[in-house]
């Protein structure tokens, strides 16, 4: 027995050494991309990777003469993984940029290990949440990106005003995102005169709306709906069963192309939907010629969704910056930081700077949803809301004093 | 271990204390304390302190559904205890409520919640046996990360606790790859050592007594709930202490840590590893987080669960009892080997 | 009804039928009379106020029992299973996952529903036959490996489904003669003019409630009325007895596997038709199941029943009035039953 156990010993003391550890080779440039690829936020994780890859296409595939090589790590939404995932790419296999991460909370666990790491360049992939840059940034982290807020950006003002909704009830999943979402709609809405009757905050994983809309009280002109992906989707078809009559005003991902084009009859009630966000099927070439290299990629949407145009708006200034540069990260990444910090550009989807928290100053678009001759659904824009702060117009202080986002932020009629 | 039988109860002539300690435990014992200077920081980390907390959590397991018959899903939720009580009462980066007291008053504090927590949960399971076991556990696993989730005033919900890190004391930073790596490797030894130092003991007896037939050793005038309840507390102290060393590892603990998945993965650590001894979790543990951080590189980026869970199937459905069992499966000819050595003797 | 054995021959305790029978009729008559007084009768103020308004109290109760609806068809194939053959599948949350892909792809291609439900039943039940050729037969006795390598054959699964219909939401269209919303004839409030307003209320959720109780009804018959009935009652009481008396146990191990199988695919392309598919659904109906039939009672096809509606009800109304609390309160049910009952509220000793 005891032979036994000395030989099973050295196997798993063998199996530690030998397993591969990844050498850094010379000619490439490696770029860590952190998205969703596991669990019910996969469609969106790989979305982002298109967006990333029509960057890399762009510059031809190489930057100040070495090759890009893309490695990406995998992550399930939850922020354990995500620092898992940037752990894996940093510490194991030596990438000194990273692209990401998805999602609002994966976002704030990175910007506590990016703080932890600072000759390491972060470029967000589509995290949204507000603390990503707004209170305590990173800095090594640039968001070229907008976030969740700022994409609600205008449509407050655009529903109490020009639709004529003054009172709407809010349906919202229970966590950091949607809160972000609905802040900005709120407070803009509710500074225009707007009331809300009832908020909603559905708990995660919840797949039956069917009670939520029932409770929805009688009397409202609207419902604003928060909810993204398949939760979407059943909302809408349920929506739909129960004979739903008042109109839905879009949260920036309810009327994302990863919902408008699911399999199923429940996205034609998103007809006529408004909403607001940092993408919309424009008319401009910039923006054309982003959704023709878009959709030459393998399994790719008839439209770019936000992840996709998220990930492409942050990788673009990341090797616009390695090229000028000459992709020399020797002294810690510190000149390519520098040169990041000043880039503005001309996106698809319009001008894009950075603020000083390295946060995004960039174009929303309020958008109706709209059927194309094809039955294809996309996003027909209504009004551009220029270069909108991660502020929302307010001045800084005030608009910190407002607080984090919560379920009760901000206050406001009910 | 000398006795190489397969049930770690009754053998006839009970080896000494010392006798315990073969020659393999103690190549063992100097390779991990050799390690980091062959290990580079990613492995010494990632790879050396994870395997040995999550052995740790497995090994939690293990005293309970190898030694007394109770296969429980809530020994993370118990870690998780430990973690969520070490972010709250210490520093955290959140700017919620974190208390700022001093790591030698909540890590026994910690470890005395977690150890409560399990004793509760094992109460409540107490009357149950078998399968009814693990659905209770799992019940309570699911029911407390939800509760976790959606509950902020303590627990901050979705996003959770970050900026929880390894104290520094006794002017060492113990957060750092090699202080922690020893760090991990001197609790999850004296957790090893426990266990094999328990299993002979009264107590460890009677347990074993209880999982094979409860009923007797009722009739023999044994209180079972009240053992049940002490072998899950004892449990608890093991997966408390894991708990405060994973949340000092990933520097954060949110509802994911607990949730239902990571909760199957401590069963499949336990299981693949081996029920029959304490190496088997640490050995589970090795191999699961291997896989965990390699997959990706073997199979792509997408389809590395497939691999993982495939390898799960394969050990599982092979072996009686993970990977202990498929070794004592080879022994025949090994025991040849064996036999003659120790005739030499 | 389980699938219990009844015995007959007047061993055991002899139940005086008088009191407790007339007892629990009074108390059946009182909730009855409750539950039509709430459907039907005008609302005081305070009850109002207190539940929001009548509409959203109803609906989220007749909400409850549709979805206890489809719990009860998915849980009914689970808790088959482990009644006959103890063997816990945690694997059932992939067969109603695969069930309602394949629904999906036959309905959308042959624009039958009908044809879709039998591809997604027939697909279902012959990989439900492999498992328990291949897995449970090899493994029968050890019941923490079956349920270990049945979590593990979940794992591939889903990557696999994942791998081919991708991470998008799915939905079956039903067919236009069940889908939409019928007016129901209860009032709900008035209109400034002080006309009625009577409740509307999604037909598919009432189609899949009438589904449930036929599947319910059906295989109590199947179980109490028909000779298989009766070797699989036998066989959940003594196994060695019935092979002993020239029954072929492992055809009618693997036969109601197949069947308890197909039973999850059933409930996958009806439930896909209610709500959306996407990857994870596969571990919420396998809790779901687990909830119920826990609850309820292992084996027992009214403990699904009863289990079905207590967590159906409890999480639409939980939803309602305390929604960030809501799930918890669903398992917290599991844990308090488990401790009080262990073996759930029409569970058997083994």
């Amino acid at each position: 027995m005891r032979l036994r156990q000395t030989s099973l010993i050295a196997l798993a003391i063998g199996a530690c050494l030998l397993a591969p550890n990844l050498a850094a080779a010379d000619e490439t440039l490696k770029i860590g991309v952190l998205a969703t690829l596991e669990g019910p936020f996969t469609i969106l994780g790989q979305e982002g990777l298109r967006g990333v890859q029509v960057a890399v296409d762009e510059i031809g595939g190489s930057v100040a003469g070495k090759k890009i090589e893309i490695i990406k790590q995998a992550t399930d939404a939850s922020p354990d993984s995500a620092v898992r995932a940037a752990r894996t790419l940093v510490e194991q296999k030596g990438v000194k940029l990273v692209i990401g991460p998805l999602s609002g909370d994966e976002g704030l666990a990175v910007k506590d290990y990016a703080k932890t790491k600072p000759d390491v360049t972060f470029v967000n992939g589509a995290s949204a949440s507000q603390d990503f840059t707004l209170r305590s940034p990173a800095e090594n982290i640039f968001r070229f990106s907008t976030d969740g807020a700022q994409w609600n950006a205008g449509l407050g003002t655009y529903v109490y005003q020009v639709k004529g909704y003054k009172k709407v009830a809010i349906v919202a999943e229970d966590y950091s995102f949607p809160y972000t979402q609905v802040f900005g709609f709120m407070a803009e809405f509710c500074k225009a005169g707007g009331s809300v009757a009832s908020k909603s905050w559905v708990p995660i994983g919840n797949k039956d709306f069917s009670s939520v809309i029932a409770a929805i009280p009688d009397g409202v002109d609207a419902i604003y709906v928060a909810l993204g992906g398949s939760d979407a989707v059943n909302f809408l078809s349920q929506y739909q069963q129960a004979g739903g009559a008042a109109p839905l005003v879009g949260g920036s991902i309810t009327v994302d192309q990863n919902v408008l084009q699911s399999k199923g009859k429940a996205r034609e009630v998103l007809i006529g939907t408004p909403s607001s966000g940092p993408v919309a099927d424009l008319d401009t070439p910039e923006w054309k010629a982003f959704a023709t290299a878009y959709k030459k990629q393998p399994d790719a949407f008839p439209s770019p969704s936000i992840f996709a145009q998220s990930y492409y708006v942050d990788a673009k200034p990341l090797l616009m910056a390695l090229q000028q540069t000459g992709a020399d990260l020797s002294d810690g990444g510190k000149k390519l930081r520098e040169v990041l910090s000043k880039i503005s550009y001309e996106s698809p989807t319009g001008k894009i700077s950075l603020d000083k928290n390295r946060n995004a100053i960039a174009d929303e678009f309020i958008t109706e949803v709209a059927a194309a001759p094809d039955g294809t659904l996309y996003k027909k824009l209504v009004k551009v809301v220029s270069q909108t702060t991660q502020t929302l117009g307010f001045s800084e202080a005030d608009f910190i004093a407002m607080g984090p986002v919560g379920r009760d932020k901000p206050p406001c009629g009910k | 271990m000398s006795k190489g039988a397969a049930k770690d109860g009754w053998s006839s002539s009970l080896p000494t204390r010392t006798g315990e300690i073969g020659l393999g435990q103690a190549l063992l014992a100097l390779a991990l304390l050799a390690y980091p200077a062959i290990a580079s920081d990613f492995f010494l980390t990632q790879i050396g302190a994870l395997s040995l907390i999550e052995g740790m959590l497995g090994l939690s397991l293990t005293m309970l559904a190898g030694y007394g018959g109770m296969v429980s899903l809530a020994q993370l939720s118990v870690a998780g205890v430990a973690g969520y009580v070490i972010a709250i009462f210490g520093q955290s980066t959140t700017g919620v409520h974190s208390f700022d007291w001093p790591w030698m008053a909540i890590v026994p504090l910690a470890i005395a919640c977690a150890a409560c927590a399990s004793a509760l949960i094992g109460w409540i399971s107490a009357r149950t046996a078998g399968i009814y076991t693990i659905m209770i556990t799992l019940a309570i696993a699911t029911a407390v990360f939800y509760f976790a989730q959606q509950n902020y005033a303590i627990f901050n919900g979705h996003s959770g606790f970050a900026g929880v890190y390894a104290p520094v004391a006794f002017g060492v930073d113990w957060r750092a790859p090699r202080p922690f790596y020893y760090l991990t490797l001197v609790v999850a030894a004296a957790a090893y050592a426990s266990i094999l130092y328990g299993r002979r003991s009264i107590f460890g007896l009677t347990i074993q007594g209880i999982r094979d037939n409860e009923r007797r050793m009722r009739a023999l005038g044994y209180n079972t709930v009240l053992h049940k309840v002490v072998a899950w507390l004892l449990s608890g102290v093991i997966a408390g202490a894991a708990g405060v060393l994973l949340v000092w590892f990933h520097g954060r603990i949110s509802p994911s840590t607990i949730d239902v998945a990571a909760s199957l993965n401590i069963l499949v650590i336990a299981v693949i590893g081996g029920l029959r001894h304490p190496i088997g979790p640490f050995l589970g543990a090795l191999v699961v987080v291997l896989l965990q951080t390699f997959a990706s590189d073997l199979v792509g980026a997408e389809r590395f669960n497939t691999l993982i869970g495939l390898v799960f199937l394969v050990i599982v459905y092979i072996s009686d009892d993970g990977i202990l069992g498929l070794w004592r499966k080879a022994a025949p000819w090994l025991a040849r080997a064996d036999r003659t050595a120790s005739s030499l003797k | 009804m389980t699938i219990a054995y009844r015995d007959r021959t007047g061993v055991g305790e002899a139940k005086s039928s008088a009191s407790p029978f007339s007892g629990r009729a009074a108390a059946g008559v009182v909730v009855a009379a409750v539950i039509l007084w709430l459907f039907f009768g005008t609302w005081p103020d305070w009850l109002t106020e207190a539940l929001t308004s009548k509409k959203s109290f109803l609906s989220a109760l007749l909400n409850g029992l549709t979805l206890a609806g489809l719990y009860f068809v998915v849980a009914s194939g689970f808790t088959l299973i482990f009644g006959l053959m103890r063997n816990v599948n945690m694997a059932h949350g992939s067969l109603y996952l695969l069930g309602a892909y394949v629904g999906y792809e036959v309905a959308t291609r042959t624009d039958s529903w009908l044809l879709g439900i039998a591809a997604g039943v027939v697909t279902t039940a012959i990989v439900g036959l492999a498992m328990q050729i291949f897995v449970f037969r090899h493994l029968e006795g050890d019941d923490l490996r079956q349920t270990l390598v049945t979590i593990g054959i979940s794992i591939v699964a889903a990557d696999l489904m994942l791998a081919t219909w991708g991470g998008g939401a799915y939905q079956v269209t039903p067919p236009d003669a069940l889908s939409g919303a019928i007016t129901l004839p209860i009032v709900t409030g008035a209109t400034s003019s002080g006309a009625a307003v009577f409740l509307r209320y999604p037909l598919f959720r009432l189609v899949v409630l009438g589904v449930a109780a036929t599947v319910g009804v059906m295989l109590w018959l199947l179980l109490n009325r028909t000779r298989i009935g009766m070797v699989i009652r036998a066989g959940v009481d003594d196994r060695a007895m019935l092979s002993a008396s020239g029954v072929n146990v492992q055809v009618v191990f693997a036969g109601v596997f197949a069947f308890g199988a197909g039973l999850a695919g059933f409930a996958g392309v009806v439930g896909a038709s209610a709500f959306a598919i996407s990857p994870g659904e596969d571990v919420h109906y396998l809790l779901a199941s687990l909830v119920v039939v826990i609850v309820g009672g292992m084996g027992s096809i009214t403990g699904a029943a009863i289990g079905a509606l207590l967590i159906g009800e409890a999480e639409q109304i939980g939803l309602v009035y305390f929604p960030t609390y809501s799930v918890v309160l669903t398992f917290l049910i599991m844990v308090i039953t488990l401790a009080l009952r262990p073996r759930g509220i029409m569970g058997k000793p083994s």
